[in-house]
């Protein structure tokens, strides 16, 4: 297998650190991965995205000009993305704040409601990991189980009890995607 | 079991520098490498291996720290993007000059001048054709992963103590910035100062049981001697050369097409080496890990029979004017590079490569 | 009894012995002018290091200036650095050595205008050395230009008709910063004009040099110092220049002695 995927948005959603758990979650299922993330001041508040690539093969570039999957959480990301699914593809995007979603045809779109998901949790840091959890519904490219060890590895000890909130996140994330 | 972890270049090459038992780092911060530092600092090895870590008050004050630790014999290196390799220039002559060994990482951004924070590969000539003043050379070796951005490190204190002269690492901001799996080496203990006495005799570290001084100067008013010095710094060059060429070939035998290219350029060409074989176009990779010594005759051997070469380089041609010495215009010599932090896509390396050679499938 | 005048070979008995060159100032001939202080200071330092028995720890930084060469005349471990650079270079060789006895050795360029800021911050995160500072007010080694001590209308070959402010600024008592640094423990001002004063910037070497043992911070030694070469005068007549007017802006005495 090899999923090519971009993650994308403002500043501050997490966008990375989704990024930098899939990846971590791929690793603990002895994947090939790469992490390539924009970077620099748009970090802090502009628009920020991160290239993620798993796969079972040695990978090559880890920089890339069309995807498997796009997830696209502003509207800029998914102006910028959208045309840069593969056909056959998925892009999937956060409703809150996108006013003119694509029209294509070609590939599978999924709408989510991750953001009132994430009033409806008071918590606004479960964001990135609700919408993992809808990527992951979408395309089990690897289990949850995966993705809890990763957070247990790339936590500090002190933040371990979230893990349990996360799992919840994961959780709600899968339930928002219906076919 | 060796533990797989999942990092950036910048941290790896921090966690690499403690685990060879470096002695010491001083830098400054600056984008997009600071990660070395911020690694380092959390690290605080000083509490465990007793590496010294120290941030300095400009790129000029740390490069002439790494001099100083340089000429007491002890590991020691620096980090810096290009604006900052440019405030160095100094103190690498002199490093050079003094016959001390020393690592200096370069993770490049687009330049010139303050330029941008995003990625190239445009110090080339600085890195390779010397940089600072006089003749001299460093060892340059060009990561383009980071597994590559922790071996290096070793290999690059290796050389650069087996021959008493600074080595770089002239990574960019990709491969600084990118995280991927790496397998960290074991960690070895710093040496005592009764090693460092045995294996780097001219280093400065007092004169225990009054032995003759040691004096470590890069200055000699007698022409005549300083001729001499050079004479020697050139024998030095051509082991190197002779010894120390690596390279990564990949596909080269047969193939219609040779890319040239080094870093994340050549992560980014074999992509295009996929995307072209399904389109039934046979092209080659010689990735240079050295840049300096410049695998030319393995660059000659594998454009044997080839219809061109094409150099993908994140500048306006810097490498090109190498690979073009090393086939001796008996191949076409074709380049393809993007500039200011932009970093081509494979899509348009392999348009690029079709256009500039008329390649119809 | 015949008379007892003592010939040469009972003056260089060495119980006769009033004055001798330390151990460790080697047989190279000096390239410092007649008259120059250098070949004091570097006499002072020789002693202190024999004396404090620290030879076999002993590292210093040559500059970039007329001491440039220091490390061919003080039988020590030593590394030239780069313009401006020592204090740099110190601060590794400590870190990495804390053991050892390091010391930079500076003049007026190296420590306050070229090496300003290598100076000021090894000073400011108090690095466990001992700086010497040569401060004749004029660059020797390349022909007796401006430094950035030279005094208010003072003639160097590039201020031909005295230093204006308005022109070149203001002369810089950098030592005078340096005291106000929570980094220094000692820093002072001698000279080495006279028996006395040679004396009293012995002491204050030793002082700085246990110091950086005892791991007090930086000490600073400004040494006032003539360049009667260029200064254009006789080495007394420099000397009395100095004291009428390098002492008036350049104080001698402790600035700081924590």
């Amino acid at each position: 297998m090899k999923e090519e995927i971009v993650i994308a948005g403002f500043g501050g959603q997490g966008v990375l650190s989704m990024g930098k758990i899939l990846a971590y979650s791929g690793l603990m299922e002895d994947k090939e991965v790469t992490w390539m993330p924009s970077y620099g001041p748009e970090q802090r508040g502009g628009t920020a995205n991160v290239t993620v690539i798993l796969s079972d093969t040695r990978i090559s570039s880890p920089v890339l000009n069309t995807y498997d999957v796009a997830v696209v959480l502003n509207q800029q990301s998914l102006d910028k993305f959208a045309d840069k699914v593969k056909p056959g593809g998925v892009l999937i995007y956060d409703n809150y704040g996108i006013h003119t979603p694509s029209t294509r045809t070609d590939i599978r779109i999924y709408k989510i409601e991750a953001m009132e998901a994430t009033f409806e949790l008071k918590n606004a840091k479960a964001f990135n990991m609700i919408v993992l959890g809808a990527l992951l519904k979408v395309k089990p490219m690897v289990s949850v189980e995966s993705v809890l060890k990763a957070l247990k590895k790339t936590l500090p000890e002190r933040h371990h009890h979230l893990i349990p909130m996360n799992e919840e996140a994961l959780r709600i994330g899968m339930s928002l995607i219906k076919e | 079991m060796e533990e797989v972890r999942l990092m950036k270049g910048n941290e790896a090459l921090a966690h690499a520098a403690i685990r060879y038992g470096a002695d010491g780092y001083f830098g400054y911060p600056i984008t997009p490498q600071s990660e070395v530092l911020e690694v380092l600092e959390e690290q605080r090895p000083w509490e465990t291996t007793g590496m010294v870590v120290l941030q300095a008050e400009s790129e000029l004050a740390a490069i002439n720290m790494v001099y100083g630790g340089a000429a007491c014999g002890k590991v020691v290196f620096t980090s810096s993007s290009s604006p900052g390799i440019s405030l160095m220039q100094e103190g690498i002559s002199y490093i050079a000059a003094s016959e001390v060994p020393a690592l200096i990482v370069n993770v490049m951004r687009g330049g010139p001048g303050l330029g941008t924070i995003h990625p190239s590969q445009a110090d080339y000539f600085q890195a390779v054709k010397g940089g600072g003043h006089g003749d001299y050379h460093l060892i340059v070796l060009a990561p383009s992963s980071v597994q590559e951005m922790c071996d290096f490190m070793w290999l690059g204190w290796d050389l650069a103590f087996k021959y008493r002269t600074p080595a770089m690492l002239l990574a960019d901001g990709l491969v600084g910035q990118m995280m991927e799996k790496v397998v960290l080496p074991e960690p070895r203990p710093r040496r005592t100062e009764e090693q460092v006495r045995l294996q780097c005799p001219w280093a400065i570290n007092g004169r225990k049981d009054m032995r003759k001084r040691n004096v470590v100067t890069s200055l000699e008013l007698v022409d005549e001697i300083m001729e001499q010095n050079n004479l020697r710094f050139q024998r030095t060059y051509r082991e190197i050369e002779k010894n120390e060429v690596r390279y990564e070939a990949i596909n080269t035998d047969g193939c219609d097409y040779l890319f040239v290219a080094f870093g994340s350029m050549a992560r980014i060409c074999q992509k295009v080496m996929e995307m072209a074989e399904e389109e039934g176009i046979k092209i080659g990779l010689l990735r240079p890990i050295t840049l300096w010594p410049f695998p030319a005759e393995q660059i000659k051997e594998a454009a044997k029979g080839a219809k061109g070469i094409m150099v993908v380089e994140l500048s306006a041609g810097q490498m090109i004017e190498d690979v073009k010495l090393a086939v001796e215009c008996n191949v076409e010599v074709k380049h393809y590079g993007r500039l200011g932090g932009i970093v081509p896509t494979p899509e348009e390396v392999l348009d690029a490569l079709k256009n500039q050679f008329a390649i119809v499938k | 009894m015949e008379d007892k005048h003592m010939d040469v070979q009972d003056i260089i008995k060495p119980e006769n012995r009033v004055y001798k060159k330390p151990a460790l100032l080697n047989d190279t001939h000096m390239h410092y002018c007649p008259g120059c202080s250098h070949g004091v200071v570097h006499k002072l330092v020789a002693e202190v290091i024999e004396e404090m028995g620290a030879a076999e720890i002993a590292i210093g930084i040559a500059p970039v200036g007329c001491a440039v060469f220091a490390y061919n005349y003080i039988d020590v471990d030593w590394i030239e650095a780069p313009h401006g650079r020592a204090p740099a270079l110190a601060t590794a060789a400590k870190r990495l050595q804390p053991d050892k006895l390091v010391f930079t050795y500076q003049g007026d360029g190296d420590m306050a205008a070229i090496g300003t800021a290598e100076s000021l911050h090894a000073a400011n995160r108090g690095e466990n050395i001992a700086m010497i500072f040569i401060n004749n007010a004029i660059y020797g080694m390349t022909g007796g230009q401006m430094a950035p001590t030279t005094l208010l209308g003072m003639k160097t070959s590039t201020t031909p008709y005295g230093r204006r402010a308005d022109l070149n600024g203001y002369p810089l008592a950098i030592t005078g910063l340096m005291a106000q640094l929570d980094g220094t423990c000692y820093v002072t001002r001698q000279s080495v004009e006279t028996p006395a004063a040679v004396r009293k910037a012995k002491a204050a070497i030793r002082k700085a040099f246990e110091n950086s043992m005892h791991g007090k911070g930086t000490s600073v030694v400004e040494i006032v110092s003539t360049c009667n070469s260029g200064w254009k005068m006789t080495p007394a007549d420099a000397n009395k220049w100095m004291e009428e007017n390098m002492f008036k802006k350049y104080p001698i005495g402790d600035l700081k002695n924590e």
